[in-house]
């Protein structure tokens, strides 16, 4: 017996919600994979702190989305029973996560963005989404600066971390632009006010991130050719490996507790 | 998972305001700034402290077990060090 998948009655609210949510979730199962192979014990805790803080953010969100949804889904639905092409996640954040530079750099970019993102979101017209953002912004300030000072030590350190580093910044540059498209569905939401232009955060999510490379004598690539696709369910295939994993249980057993 | 070569640090956690940083443990970092982080990682994550304090353990002067007698002993006989052989007046109320 297997567990099939839900159908979703994406709205450009429930759409917008599920798409933060699916990042935090994504992102936190990636770090959460960390545990127990990090290369000390107090980053092992670190990395799962933060994996902890994003799945945290993900149950409010799918909570959220579901309540809007108003049908029978709930937060278990959201995350464990939707396929690949029902994500709705950035690249980014399913990229694997590499060595430990490539983890760090990944993390950067995107608590950079997350951070200003949430700190916007804080004056949404949504009560719950506004709520949701001043938890996650103070989570994503500090998941900025652990990154951030982790960067610095690994690009200014010895010749092998600062090539791993370097080459985590190269591969994962291509997927940074997603995080500042806007489509149709979420263009009507920022005319409500209910979300934000992510466009808007550009010039200081490239100042914060240029700031980091600096001091860790890092080069951001000049290339302003990005990779989209995840917010539409267009997803690389480390992203199905990924929630064969997250899912397994809840698809060979429906409904299982312990 | 290898313990790598890095610095040794004494951690310290105020709980609320006006209490005295206590001692609650150690780690390894390989620099204050890390340090600090690595200790608002490993001992603040059920709300236990407003402020913390990293010290490198390097630095800190500790007394020779072998010395309990000759320093902590002597103290033991001293019970009149203690307060508790003097009357409080009643007119100082509850101290």
């Amino acid at each position: 017996m297997t567990a099939p998948s839900i159908t979703v009655s994406e709205t450009p609210l429930v759409l917008y919600t599920l798409r933060r949510a699916d990042d935090a979730l994504i992102l936190g199962h990636r770090l959460s994979e960390w545990c127990g192979h990090a290369p000390m014990l107090e980053e092992d805790m670190a990395l799962s702190n933060m994996a902890l803080d994003l799945i945290g953010q993900a149950r409010e969100l799918y909570g959220y989305a579901a309540k809007v949804e108003g049908r029978d889904n709930d937060e278990d639905n959201f995350a464990y029973l939707r396929d690949v092409r029902q994500y709705r996640n950035l690249l980014l954040v399913e990229r694997p996560n590499g060595d430990f530079a490539h983890t760090m750099v990944r993390q950067l970019f995107y608590a950079a963005f997350a951070d200003l993102y949430w700190r916007g979101m804080m004056g949404s017209t949504d009560a719950t989404l506004a709520a949701i953002a001043a938890k996650s912004e103070k989570e994503c300030a500090y998941h900025l600066r652990h990154a951030s000072e982790w960067v610095i030590r690994l690009g200014d350190g010895t010749d092998e971390s600062h090539a791993r580093a370097q080459g985590a910044v190269d591969d994962l540059w291509a997927y940074t632009g997603e995080m500042f498209s806007v489509d149709e569905a979420e263009r009507g939401l920022i005319d409500a006010g209910i979300a934000i232009d992510p466009t808007m955060l550009l010039p200081e999510w490239l100042s914060i991130v240029s700031h980091v490379a600096r001091e860790a004598t890092l080069v951001l690539p000049e290339n302003d050719w990005m990779q989209q696709g995840g917010r539409d369910g267009r997803h690389s295939e480390h992203l199905g490996h990924l929630l064969s994993e997250l899912q397994h249980m809840q698809r060979s057993f429906p409904g299982a507790t312990w | 998972m290898a313990t790598p070569n890095t610095p040794l640090w004494e951690v310290f956690i105020r709980s609320r305001n006006g209490l005295a940083h206590k001692h609650c443990g150690s780690l390894h970092a390989p620099d204050a700034t890390m340090a600090l982080q690595a200790a608002r990682d490993l001992y603040t994550r059920r709300g236990e402290g407003l402020s913390i304090w990293v010290v490198p353990s390097s630095a800190i002067t500790a007394s020779d077990p072998a010395d309990k007698g000759m320093m902590f002993e002597p103290a033991e006989s001293k019970i009149y060090r203690h307060p508790t052989f003097y009357e409080v007046p009643e007119e100082v109320g509850h101290m």
